[in-house]
């Protein structure tokens, strides 16, 4: 087996793998990086990101006011030292950006332009018309290519961390081209593989958000924080699941039930407004906006159409002129995909799987509990999002967070490059035996990689989905139990080594039944309603108890040990959430 | 409600055949089924060895081009019905080494993408205290066309000067290069210009305009390369007319 070494390794080409990795040349040129990715990185999922990146910008806005948004957003379970810091770097984040090249929107005299959002009490959320991410990832991997310290294994799929003597060394990676495994060692990982948003049927995102990156961290020991906290977002299209942004919403659209009426007015979310109001109505958070959903289709409210029960978003009164400067890539996905103008008709959208709150546990500095493994992004938990994630604060998160995750693991690397220990190769020849044994033992097995995944994707939607109860979640807890089993006989028709998309696939399913289960067991002993996780069994908060961070630890036999480690409280002592209201 | 619908898909796996092969596969298409929908329910339920690629399903990170009846398109954004009836045809995106199956190598674009310097290029940085770069709506209008490139391959795909021409930089490489040379905050056209003006940079097109028909951007990669030939051009003619003026 073949050895690579770098001084880092950084797992994901995404905005927080990139950020990062630009992170470490600038700090320190001599540290060579490797970035391992499943995908080129311009496919990254950061690329489907469309409203913006939340920095304080205007005169009138302050720090401590995107702070507070962003803490009561998160039903108060932030950790308020790593939100300040958070708002105070996020400004010249998106000004390093700017100097990148990044085509942020412009007001007429050139300054930046921002825009409102939902949870925000002010507009202060930057965006490149309604495809941010899509030019933020760009901008980030064009400007990554003038650093001649990186190396790009691009769709080289990571399988295992090696860890000895409690500290991570590196990983084993396969190249998919060859189906080649290699032992890569490094000073230190870090880990920017993204989301797990598969693990439902119903999401935003990307086929490859298979929460690789938390898997692999909960096998080597790094605990996964604050997974019950799944986030779905109010508005995506019916049958793909493709994410409406909220822009449209900050933009002056509004959702209508299926008489046409402004239904949020009836959950205490404000009262109705032709023009747009922050913090109310349509620009609430997205928790709420997504509960109330379920409450309005309860009531019989909703539309039923071949593809479940929808709303609709309307933003016809909007104009051609507006929507095709500030969202044209919503009007692009409607004719495209529902094969509607939004300029005339209404879109018919329905909460959908969007961003994983929860991920693995890591400091203001992206440090893990596993010396030498560092993680930033959407695979992540810091935690800055708290119980619920403000819209425009995630790309924000992968720079801040990406950068510092960079800079703390080029400091703790300059020690040196890691070096290929016996105990560390062992390690990834018996990782190579695994993934041998992997394509040889399915010969004969009785079960399809589709088959189980499916059925994982049925569980968690019944199980854990916008409303939970101890009920829901047991009994899919037991599905997901078998489905580990049964995952032991699971048979692939491809026994090739070249590109084997169905033994990454297999390996994928592997991961998203160990974040399945982490997400179902923080959520079972969660016994409190707090952001996204409503509990109907426990519909209260309950911050005597619960103030605090779910840790979710793997144990031998594969099932989760849940403990707890309290939240950070600096200036902002728990308190209500008021929207639709003038917040003073 | 569905509809039968015959798909030839192209096979190359390289450990059992040395030429690509054709396979058929029958599949109860969806009317709102795009041509991906297709061959997930061919690798999910029917063969799964069916390899290509796909990540974001909403025609934004450019993984899922392929030829379909012979045209480079993204699968996740063309509908079975838009290219019924009769057998639908998906085949590797031509122009580029096949790994397997429907997975073609698309290194030698990654490789070309860098040697042209796409990253804004200063004499001098402003410090990030001092804010940002001002740049007006009709500055941002200058190359924002040209940065809404997904790296899809179509347009490589549709170049008949690409598959004759190994070194030719390509639309989508050239709509790059010419993205950064007209963002107002960028200084570095004169370097690009060593490696555009070059025989395999710009000179090697012969304005088939295939490439701007295929993108499902509106890139316009062709107008790029024209826009810039007459750079180079009057370029040249003041490096004829005033030699002392440097280049």
């Amino acid at each position: 087996m073949e050895t690579i070494s770098h001084d880092i390794l950084v797992v994901g080409g995404g905005g927080a793998g990139l950020r990062a990795a630009i992170a470490v040349s600038e700090t320190s040129p001599d540290l060579s990086i490797g970035i391992v990715s499943k995908v080129y990185p311009m496919r990254s999922h950061t690329v489907a990101a469309e409203g913006g990146a939340a920095a304080v910008v205007k005169p009138e806005d302050s720090l401590e006011a995107h702070a507070y948004d962003t803490i009561s957003g998160g039903d108060w379970l932030c950790d308020q030292d790593a939100v300040e810091a958070f708002v105070t770097e996020a400004p010249e984040e998106m000004i390093r950006l700017e100097h990148w090249g990044c085509p942020w929107s412009r007001q007429p005299d050139g300054h930046i332009a921002v825009r409102p959002f939902g949870g925000m009490k002010l507009e202060r959320t930057w965006h490149a018309a309604d495809k941010t991410g899509f030019h933020l990832l760009h901008t980030l991997y064009q400007t990554s290519l003038k650093y001649g310290s990186v190396t790009y294994y691009d769709e080289w799929f990571v399988t295992r961390l090696l860890v000895d003597e409690g500290r991570c060394r590196g990983l084993v990676a396969i190249e998919m081209a060859s189906g080649r495994p290699y032992a890569m060692v490094a000073g230190a990982v870090i880990m920017c593989a993204g989301g797990a948003g598969r693990v439902y049927p119903f999401t935003t995102n990307a086929n490859i958000k298979t929460g690789d990156g938390m898997a692999l961290a909960y096998r080597a020991g790094g605990p996964l924080k604050d997974m019950e906290f799944v986030q779905f977002h109010p508005t995506g299209l019916p049958f793909t699941g493709i994410l409406i942004t909220e822009a449209a919403r900050a933009e002056g659209g509004w959702l209508l039930n299926k008489e046409g009426y402004r239904y949020l007015q009836d959950y205490d979310l404000g009262v109705p407004n032709p023009e747009p109001v922050k913090l109310s109505m349509e620009l609430g958070p997205r928790d709420r906006l997504s509960q109330a959903f379920v409450k309005e289709m309860e009531k019989g409210r909703t539309i039923e159409t071949p593809h479940g029960h929808v709303v609709h978003l309307d933003i016809r009164h909007l104009g051609a002129k507006v929507i095709d400067t500030e969202l044209p890539f919503v009007r692009e996905l409607c004719l495209k995909y529902e094969n509607l103008d939004p300029v005339k008709e209404l879109i018919p959208v329905r909460p959908v799987v969007h961003y994983m709150m929860g991920g693995v546990h890591t400091d203001m500095h992206g440090s893990t509990p596993l010396p030498g493994l560092y993680a930033a992004g959407e695979v992540a938990c810091v935690n800055i999002n708290g119980a619920n994630r403000l819209g425009s604060n995630s790309l924000t998160e992968l720079l801040v967070f990406g950068a510092r995750a960079g800079r703390a693991a080029a400091e703790f690397a300059a020690g040196g490059a890691g070096s290929a220990n016996g105990a560390v190769l062992a390690q990834a020849l018996d990782e190579e035996r695994r993934l041998q044994a992997t394509l040889v033992d399915s010969e004969g097995g009785r079960e399809r990689v589709s088959g189980l995944r499916n059925e994982m994707q049925a569980a968690m939607d019944e199980g854990a989905g916008i409303y939970r109860s101890a009920e829901g979640l047991e009994s899919a807890i037991s599905t997901i139990r078998e489905l580990q089993e049964r995952y032991g006989d699971v048979a692939l028709d491809d026994r090739s080594r070249t590109f084997n998309t169905e033994l990454v696939a297999s390996l994928e399913l592997a991961n998203l039944l160990d974040v399945a289960e982490a997400v179902l067991h923080s959520a079972l002993n969660r016994t409190e309603s707090r952001g996204a996780h409503q509990r109907t069994d426990h519909p209260d908060r309950d911050d005597e108890r619960l103030l605090s961070h779910s840790l979710a630890f793997r144990t031998e036999d594969g099932v989760p040990r849940i403990e707890y480690d309290p939240v950070t409280i600096t200036r902002w002592p728990p308190g209500k959430r008021v929207y639709g209201k003038q917040v003073s | 409600m569905t509809e039968p619908v015959t798909f030839e898909i192209q096979r190359y796996r390289p450990e059992v055949e040395d030429e690509p092969t054709w396979e058929s596969f029958e599949v109860p298409c969806r009317p709102e089924w795009m041509i991906l929908d297709a061959l997930n329910h061919i690798k999910d339920h029917v063969d799964g060895s069916l390899s290509y690629r796909w990540a974001c399903r909403m025609g934004v990170c450019g993984s899922c081009g392929m030829l379909v009846n012979g045209e480079p398109v993204l699968t996740c954004a063309t509908y079975v019905t838009s290219v019924l009836p009769g057998t639908v045809r998906v085949e590797p995106l031509r122009g580029f080494p096949v790994i397997r199956d429907l997975v073609g190598d698309i290194t030698d674009f990654v490789r070309k993408l860098e040697r042209v310097k796409p990253w804004i290029v200063r004499e001098s940085e402003k410090p990030l205290e001092e804010g940002e770069y001002l740049q007006t709506p009709e500055d941002l209008g200058e190359y924002k066309q040209y940065s809404m490139c997904i790296n899809c391959m179509l347009c490589y795909s549709a170049c008949p000067i690409y598959e004759l021409e190994p070194d030719f930089l390509g639309p989508a490489v050239i709509a790059l290069a010419q993205r950064y040379n007209l963002d107002s905050r960028d200084e570095g056209s004169q370097e690009r210009m060593d490696i555009l003006s070059r025989q395999e940079g710009i000179w090697s097109c012969t304005f088939v305009g295939e490439c701007s028909t295929v993108c499902p951007k509106n890139v316009d990669p062709a107008g790029a390369i024209q826009r810039y030939k007459v750079t180079a051009t009057v370029d040249w003619f003041k490096s004829l007319l005033m030699p002392w003026a440097g280049r």
